[in-house]
């Protein structure tokens, strides 16, 4: 039967360019290129475009546009195109739809809802060209008060183990498995050299990359993927994770195919097998338990490293965040609901999870109102842009952001939604070698650090415009936002004063 | 329409914006000396100032009761007066009291009502705690419900007199030149907003603590916070209540010494703790990882006084003017050079202070020499 879904997006070939050089079919890792031999030209398959922009990038001639298939049903304000071929897509299928990325549904993105300040006249601005302008940023457990002997005025306090990061902006958790090996390689490198650190998420840390475990964030996930003495002892930070801002309250499936050698060896798996990841931790199924999981890797770690507890932004986040800070966790990661996925069940991604703006917001105000929010560290990540939202994030509460998308786009990602494909014509989210190899882990960690770099440049003017030159001057100073277009409930959770006011 | 006494923040801006002028003198010896030095150096810096507020603090003021908490209470009515002393002699055991004698000064429009009182706290306090956290506890209580009423200073052999004036007026309505203290702070205030309500002027004060302030705190919104978290309450949105509640929570609460305070509220940058010496700088970069939220960002001087003591910091790039004199056992510190010169030309040093690096005074303790001083980097 033929399928009722039309293309998405035409492929327009201009044929006064074309020269027939066939790169576009060679590129396509979609089969939306093909050469007819017979006629002796390059023709396309609409239906197979998912407007990832390969082909256009690289065709030599520049012949190549995708444009929207200009297909319109008749006007329905309830019933909108991706309704319908949805239920068509399930009623040919009769399974769930698969989705990567995050969310692309128009919820409120609340960063664009707020508004920096800076200093005029009564306070001078501060010229990061000429003066020190600090970011530097300690993630872990602080005690309430520091003791110093009262004679010889030496330390007493013992601190919990630190991690300073130069710039307060780490990659997101992105396992092995889900992107290439280049990516983790462009990461660990681009973590290292600009002093921050990078996750492997839940598949376990290829042998290769053990010598950037310094700057290595190491998950332990449902899953327990690649968790073994010597992957525990290489981090600088070990991170439970319980959830995933795009899909709270599932778990994982990297299907068989994507198991490749390196990958089993790395995950620890019989090659060629589906690396099921269980919805909870089955070792997890209470705040108590998460207790014992923290101390035992805590033990594991001889109290060397912070342990990180990762979580999705849901309704009940501050309560539950509470609870873990109380539980033992060094450092809290929250997952707003923009937050993207390798492969999620399209429903869940777009209809499950809070926006982590308030997330944030009331966990960092709930963790005051308790007196104990010195005693984790609190990361978002979910959707971070730019520096501005990174800035905005550090007022709001925030010691430090992920950022997932914004590094793949980094890379070369174009935001086209085909992770859980495994087709990715990027390399970026495959594991086939012959898409991987479109990653050069030299040029991809350049490019890495080079968004580091300039977001720091960014940030630290808008620090010097506040007339702050410390970061932790602007870690949940929520005087120095202001919002628009927002409720007075919306404004009394995001703890910020309506603009003008 | 708003009675303006009782306002000092009248839009509800984030937090009231202030400069000013600020000066201090101390003899370290602890000889008394009158107010008028003083009041001729602040009154010397009056361009500084607009008028809407002037204040002083004052060390060694009552030696007849020296042991006993001082309070200098200002009271809008009648109402606020009675039920005030009602608390007080519900909480505490009063000693004296009287109304602060007052002369009417040109310039001073619609003063509302000052008196003072003595106490000790007896057999009034219910649970284990020191007999300075029972005062704080009580005079929170006393400024945050009930109406009408502030209390400028509740420290002991001490006392704050402030209003809205010029400091000179203020200093004159107050009959300053009549008190005599071994250790006097002065400011003279140029708010952004035309407040009416007196206790908005400096000095800020906690028990003996007192803070006068020319700046603008830009990290006041966390400071704030964190400070909410010990228990303070903030009830004044000024940048400078901040100062005098962090200091008193860091030296008071948390046993640290004054030398270590000023490196929590204006520390070292991360580069210069990298390079201290074993010791010292896990020392530095605990202190900085665990009080970051303590941090005063932004542009400010300030002299923070309590018994026996007078520092004078500024921020750590120092964006606003301090000046250090000495003679002989006189230790001052003001805005301007011109001030101190007009009241002892002849000094035996007078300096800027490296940003960051706290000028400190002591009781009994001679003033250090310039070697001491470039040593501690202060010079």
């Amino acid at each position: 039967m033929k399928m009722l879904v039309p293309p998405k997006f035409r492929v327009v070939r201009d044929a006064t360019r074309c020269i027939g050089c066939q790169v576009c079919v060679n590129q396509c890792s979609f089969d939306a290129h093909y050469y007819d031999a017979e006629d002796v030209v390059v023709c396309s398959r609409d239906e197979n475009c998912v407007a990832c922009h390969r082909c256009a990038t690289f065709c030599p001639t520049g012949a190549l546009t995708i444009t929207r298939n200009p297909l319109d049903y008749r006007e329905n304000q309830n019933w909108h195109r991706e309704d319908i071929e949805d239920i068509w897509r399930q009623a040919e299928s009769g399974g769930m739809l698969l989705t990567g990325m995050g969310t692309d549904k128009g919820y409120p993105i609340y960063w664009d809802h707020l508004l920096l300040n800076a200093s005029q006249v009564t306070n001078p601005s501060i010229d990061p060209l000429r003066e020190p302008m600090e970011l530097t940023t300690y993630l872990g457990r602080k005690p309430d008060k520091v003791k110093i002997s009262p004679d010889s005025l030496k330390l007493e306090t013992e601190m919990a183990p630190q991690v300073r990061i130069d710039v307060p902006v780490m990659f997101s958790a992105m396992s092995y498995g889900a992107v290439s090996l280049n990516v983790h390689k462009s990461l660990a490198r681009a973590a290292t050299e600009m002093g921050t650190l990078w996750n492997t998420g839940e598949g376990g840390l290829h042998p290769s990359l053990y010598k950037y475990g310094k700057n290595t964030i190491v998950q332990v996930a449902s899953g327990r993927f690649g968790v073994q003495p010597s992957y525990l002892h290489a981090a600088r930070v070990v991170e439970i994770k319980i959830g995933q801002g795009a899909k709270p309250g599932i778990g994982g499936h990297l299907p068989a195919e994507k198991v490749s050698a390196e990958v089993s060896m790395t995950r620890m798996i019989p090659r060629g097998t589906d690396a099921l990841s269980p919805a909870p931790q089955h070792d997890i199924y209470s705040i108590e338990d998460l207790t014992q999981l923290i101390y035992a890797l805590k033990e594991a770690t001889n109290y060397t490293k912070p342990i990180s507890v990762k979580i999705a932004a849901v309704h009940n986040s501050a309560a539950i965040a509470s609870g873990m800070v109380r539980a033992g966790a060094d450092i809290i990661v929250l997952d707003g609901l923009r937050g993207a996925t390798g492969a999620a069940p399209k429903v869940i991604r777009d209809n499950v999870g809070i926006p982590i703006e308030l997330a944030l917001a009331s966990v960092d105000t709930r963790l005051r109102q308790e007196g104990i929010r010195n005693q984790a560290s609190l990361v978002i990540s979910g959707g971070i842009r730019n520096s501005g939202d990174v800035t905005k994030a550090i007022a709001l509460g925030a010691d430090a952001v992920n950022i997932g998308t914004a590094a793949l786009v980094a890379l070369g990602c174009h935001v086209c939604q085909q992770c859980h494909t495994g087709k990715c014509a990027w390399g970026i989210c495959t594991t086939d070698l012959s898409l991987t190899r479109r990653i050069n882990p030299e040029i991809g960690a350049r490019r890495l650090a080079n968004l580091l770099r300039g977001w720091s440049l960014e940030i630290k003017d808008m620090l010097g415009g506040m007339g702050i030159n410390a970061i932790e001057s602007l870690r949940g100073n929520r005087l120095h936002l202001r919002g628009v277009g927002l409720t007075d409930t919306e404004l009394e959770i995001l703890g910020v004063r309506m603009a003008g006011s | 329409m708003k009675d303006m006494r009782k306002v000092n923040n009248p839009h509800n801006d984030d937090k009231v914006i202030d400069a000013c002028s600020i000066f201090g003198a101390m003899d370290v010896t602890g000889r008394r000396f009158s107010g008028n030095g003083v009041i001729k150096a602040i009154t010397n810096m009056h361009d500084r100032s607009n008028g809407l507020g002037g204040g002083f603090a004052v060390y060694g003021l009552y030696p007849a009761y020296a042991d006993s908490y001082a309070f200098h209470i200002m009271y809008l009515n009648d109402a606020a007066q009675n039920q005030t002393e009602a608390f007080l002699k519900e909480n505490l055991h009063i000693l004296y009291g009287e109304k602060v004698p007052t002369k009417p000064t040109a310039g001073i429009v619609n003063p509302p009502l000052f008196w003072r009182y003595f106490a000790e706290v007896g057999n009034h306090k219910l649970e284990d705690i020191p007999d300075d956290d029972y005062i704080v506890a009580k005079v929170m209580q006393i400024n945050t419900t009930i109406d009408d009423v502030f209390v400028f200073s509740s420290g002991k052999n001490m006392g704050v007199f402030k209003g809205v004036g010029y400091p000179e007026q203020i200093a004159a309505y107050f009959c300053l030149e009549q008190y005599q203290g071994y250790l006097w702070t002065a400011h003279g205030r140029f708010p952004t907003n035309t407040p009416g309500w007196w206790g908005g002027a400096h000095p800020f004060s906690v028990l003996d603590w007192t803070v006068v302030h020319n700046g603008e705190i830009s990290s006041y919104g966390i400071n704030r916070r964190c400070l909410e978290q010990f228990g303070y309450q903030c009830t004044m949105q000024t940048d400078t209540e901040v100062v005098a509640y962090a200091v008193d929570l860091l030296v008071r609460k948390h046993g640290l010494p004054i030398e270590l305070v000023a490196k929590i509220l204006a520390p070292p940058f991360w580069s210069n703790i990298s390079r201290q010496a074993n010791g010292q700088k896990e020392l530095l970069l605990t202190l900085r990882q665990v009080y970051g939220s303590l941090l005063l960002n932004g542009p400010f001087t300030f002299i923070i006084a309590h018994q026996g003591e007078m520092i004078g910091l500024t921020d750590r790039i120092r964006l606003r003017p301090l000046t250090v004199g000495e003679k002989g056992s006189m230790l001052y510190l003001s805005s301007e050079e011109s001030a101190i010169r007009l009241v002892s030309p002849d000094l035996d040093r007078a300096w800027t202070p490296v940003g960051g690096e706290p000028v400190i005074g002591r009781l009994g303790k001679p003033l250090p020499s310039q070697r001491e001083l470039v040593i501690a980097g202060v010079m």
